[in-house]
């Protein structure tokens, strides 16, 4: 009997965890069927536990509000309020009960009739009410059970597996040396399968979704806003994330103290949100991902930012900073003071979180983990708190590499790409010591493993293979190794900080062979080899490789795709936000044009006349920054990167123009039309002004023409009659035309002083424009 | 009460652990070199599938570095600052008893070893360099700190 009240014990615990999410959901949309149905289940469900351990006084709670929530299910009530909180009262008794019994305290129980009373009808006392349709008893059983182990457990249960792992291994290797027989190697087979199964169980068990870590908030967010009487609105992101079970334990606090911060002393309540012009409701946004070598976690609110002076003036009052350190202090340096150990910016104390205690606590808490906390906070814009922890004890995605007959891995979420260098897609230049790769016209550092670790290289440059590596806050670079082995997932552990030292690596990690493994480091490697990325050289280098030459000019990385009707057809990748299956039932011939119900949204439909006959369409979501249109296509076919030499259409329509992709025709689609015709709110009513430009040049067509066109131009056609003529450097203009605004590719003017304008000078180009139609009007 | 010592041999001289701070001494099979560490280190191994940084402890007196030795190399297993070392000593002996507590020396011990030595400490009526093992791991680089 013991194990079994052991059980129902556990079971709603875990279904009580599961439910948070689900009850806040509720009370936000009473009408929401789906979540009514599973708090309905919930109470259901230990009701009928209730009365099989003989609890009456979980059983009396758990019926009254089953008989409530019932009548909001049968109609007959509607879930007000008064109602919700009733039933919300009521699960947090069950779950205050379901912990006595579990220590085997008591609870006082004189309340308990109150909290059923609050769940009857104000009119009139609930009639007792036929259970509305049987759940099945299956589906509201269907919570994971679980049981609790120390993680020390896990941890011997891990090693244990490990070292079977290396058993067999060695096995493998004596069997490899002795003479064949076939049912010894049949029964190692299995073995082995076992062992890995094994593996990755336990292995598994170590790890869990920070969905778990964000299970809890929606709770506390509604409990602490309707405490405090603020509007809040919460938003988590990421929850699929995989982290070290006891990684996750060790954030729990802190970033619960981070949210009770965010909502105490961030977000204004409701008057002053909307005295500031702020909708009532603020937003608090919690997401998690990885970076790199590190699990990244973000709390931002939209609330007032944190005061930046009053934290000087109390670092000042309490004797941490001078007068002259105070004077010194950069913005973000004062916004830093936040986690000082005393201070706060806090004008009293609330029961909520306190005052001087806290952000220091939490970031000593994160540093402990190894992990980093900053903040940004811009005035009565919000707070952004972003933890850092590093991947070290947890599971990640990697590749293995080898330089200098020695294998490395690489955290995968850093690698962009992986090439071949003999393939001809890759250029190297030597600059001084520094050498510099050209992949396909984007120049990049290049670091050679080998020559960064102090090694031989095994094989000529041409052999080997360089690998696109973008460092969380850094810009890529490329890395040249020996060769490329394959995808691992591997568990990361700290080096020794004499290891560490080197600041090459984020951890070490034992290969299926047991071997050690050093983890690179790819922003580490970018520091040691001395590549800067300073923000500032990025832009003038791209600008400086924007106009560098005009083949480079003329690349376009075009998605390649089937349309229904098979033709092929290619689109920027720029232009695409991103491809997703639609259901047919989504698309609908809706306000006088065919439209597609996507992610909560209706977009306008292009690229199909109707639906089509399959079940599901394929969309391209083409996006210029602002609207977003579907365009329905059958399949993609690639992504490859051209020298476009385009035949442009007859007219302007859909398709700009005809070029060759492995001597077959395919139609250019034309982004800039697409939008014209069919985003929403796009149909511009009046003879737009007329602006011609020069025909043929990707970057007028790909980034000129959307801005002139966003600034209400109608670029002309072929005959019409242009208002404003924009030229590049040495374009011939005929006499006949308007008003002439030429464009020059150097950031300087020219020796001449002539009034061209930069062609990235995106405030001299609308200005020269209004003047030119000014001109050209008057 | 007496406490129990782990004599190995060190760049010819025969030293003294505290064996309490010793978990085991191994056989290690392979060695992954860690370029770019702490010169100290002479790489990493594994044992039991925990990851071992392995200190050459020649080079951590700064008396040179150990030679490339093939095949398998004896090391003493030290737990030190929540990572597991391997120390490479030339040879390990034995376990004997100390015969009292250890006392300082009063003669110049030579920079390398005066960084590492706890004091001499008398076993089987022989006397012996105590050694602190976790200073060993720490190395050069530890001596400004």
């Amino acid at each position: 009997m013991d194990e079994l009240i052991n059980d129902f014990i556990a079971e709603t615990r875990d279904m009580l965890q599961a439910l948070a999410g689900a009850i806040v959901a509720w009370e936000a949309a009473p009408q929401d069927r789906a979540r009514l149905d599973e708090i309905f289940r919930f109470v259901h469900t230990v009701k009928g536990n209730c009365g099989f351990f003989e609890l009456p006084r979980l059983e009396r709670l758990s019926h009254a509000a089953e008989g409530a929530l019932a009548d909001v299910r049968a109609g007959t009530r509607t879930a007000d309020t008064r109602l919700v909180n009733a039933v919300l009262a009521v699960i947090d008794r069950i779950g205050e009960l379901v912990l006595a019994l579990e220590s085997g305290e008591s609870l006082a129980s004189e309340d308990d009739e109150q909290l059923i009373a609050a769940l009857a009808r104000e009119e009139a006392a609930p009639a007792a009410q036929p259970e509305a349709a049987a759940v099945p008893e299956a589906e509201a059983r269907k919570s994971v059970r679980s049981i609790r182990l120390s993680v020390d457990l896990l941890d011997r249960m891990m090693n244990g597996v490990s070292d079977a792992v290396l058993a067999r291994n060695e096995l493998a290797r004596r069997l490899r040396d002795a003479p064949r027989d076939v049912a010894v190697e049949a029964a190692f087979e299995r073995v082995s399968a076992c062992i890995a199964e094994i593996r990755d169980g336990i292995t598994r068990t170590r790890m869990q979704r920070i969905d778990s870590l964000f299970a809890g908030l929606p709770r506390m967010v509604r409990d602490l806003s309707a405490e405090l009487g603020k509007q809040v609105r919460l938003q988590a992101d990421g929850g699929d994330v995989e982290l070290d079970r006891e990684m996750i334990e060790m954030i729990r606090d802190p970033l619960t103290h981070i949210v009770r911060n965010s909502i105490d002393h961030g977000i204004e309540s409701p008057d002053e949100r909307l005295a500031a012009g702020k909708p009532k409701a603020g937003i608090l946004k919690v997401s998690a991902r990885q970076a790199g070598n590190q699990i990244l976690i973000e709390v931002a609110d939209d609330g007032r930012g944190i005061d930046g002076e009053a934290l000087v003036r109390n670092a000042r009052a309490a004797g941490l900073i001078s007068a002259e350190q105070a004077e010194k202090l950069t913005p973000s340096q004062r916004t830093a003071l936040v986690f000082a150990p005393g201070l706060s910016t806090a004008g009293e104390v609330t029961a909520i979180s306190g005052r001087g205690v806290g952000m220091d606590v939490v970031r000593a808490n994160i540093e402990r983990i190894g992990g980093v906390v900053d903040v940004d906070s811009k005035a009565s814009q919000g707070v952004r708190l972003c933890i850092r922890v590093p991947l070290t004890l947890t599971i990640i995605p990697a590749l293995t590499v080898s330089a200098g007959g020695q294998v490395f891995a690489i955290p995968r979420s850093a690698i962009d790409e992986i090439l071949r260098i003999g393939g001809g897609a890759v250029r190297f230049d030597r600059v001084g010591e520094a050498e510099v790769a050209m992949v396909r016209g984007r120049r990049m550092p290049a670091i050679g493993l080998e020559s960064l670790l102090g090694v031989e290289a095994a094989l000529p440059r041409e052999e080997q293979k360089i690998i696109l590596l973008k460092p969380a806050g850094g810009d890529v670079y490329a890395l040249i190794v020996d060769s490329v082995h394959d995808h691992e997932e591997l568990v990361v552990k700290p080096a020794a900080p004499a290891v560490m030292a080197a600041g090459l690596y984020a951890g070490t990690t034992l290969a299926d062979d047991g071997r050690p493994i050093l983890l690179l480091d790819p922003s580490g490697m970018a520091k040691q080899a001395g590549i800067r990325f300073d923000e500032g050289e990025i832009d003038r280098a791209l600008l400086a490789q924007a106009d560098e030459s005009e083949a480079q000019d003329r690349i376009s990385t075009l998605l390649l795709f089937r349309m229904l009707d098979g033709t092929r057809r290619a689109v920027p990748v720029t232009a695409v936000e991103r491809i997703e299956d639609v259901a047919v039932e989504s698309i609908a011939f809706s306000a006088g044009r065919l439209r597609v119900a996507l992610g909560g949204r209706i977009l306008p439909l292009a690229g199909c006349e109707a639906a089509p006959g399959t079940e599901k369409l394929r969309v391209l979501r083409l996006t210029d920054g602002e609207s977003e249109i579907a365009y329905g296509f059958a399949e993609v076919i690639d992504i490859r990167s051209f020298v476009l030499d385009l035949q442009p259409a007859a007219a302007p329509g859909e398709v700009a123009g005809a070029f060759l992709v492995d001597g077959a025709q395919v139609e250019l689609l034309d982004p800039y039309w697409l939008f014209a015709a069919h985003a929403d709110g796009a149909a511009d009513e009046g003879a737009p002004p007329v602006c011609a430009l020069p025909v043929g040049d990707p970057w007028i067509d790909n980034m000129l023409r959307p801005l002139i066109e966003s600034l209400g131009y109608r670029i002309a056609r072929a005959g019409d009659c242009a208002d404003v003529v924009i030229a590049l450097e040495g374009d011939e203009i005929g006499a006949e035309t308007g008003e002439v605004v030429r464009l020059r590719s150097q950031p300087e003017a020219g020796a001449g002083g002539d009034a061209s304008i930069y062609r990235y000078d995106r405030a001299g180009l609308i200005g020269a424009l209004s003047r030119a139609r000014g001109r050209a009007d008057g | 009460m007496a406490d129990l010592l782990l004599i190995a041999s060190l760049a010819g001289r025969r030293i003294a652990f505290p064996a309490a701070d010793v978990e085991a001494v191994v056989e290690l099979e392979g060695l992954t070199p860690a370029p770019g560490a702490a010169a100290h280190v002479a790489g990493l191994s594994a044992l039991r599938s925990r990851v071992l940084t392995v200190i050459d402890g020649l080079a951590s007196l700064e008396f040179g570095r150990s030679g490339e030795k093939a095949g398998l190399h004896q090391a003493i297993i030290v737990p030190s600052g929540g990572h597991t070392y391997a120390l490479l000593v030339d040879e390990v002996e034995d376990v004997v008893e100390a015969a009292g507590a250890p006392s300082p020396v009063n003669a110049p011990l030579g920079a390398g070893w005066e960084r590492v030595a706890i004091g001499m400490v008398e076993a089987e009526s022989e006397l012996f360099l105590l050694i602190d093992p976790h200073r060993l791991i720490a190395g050069p680089a530890a001596r400004a700190a």
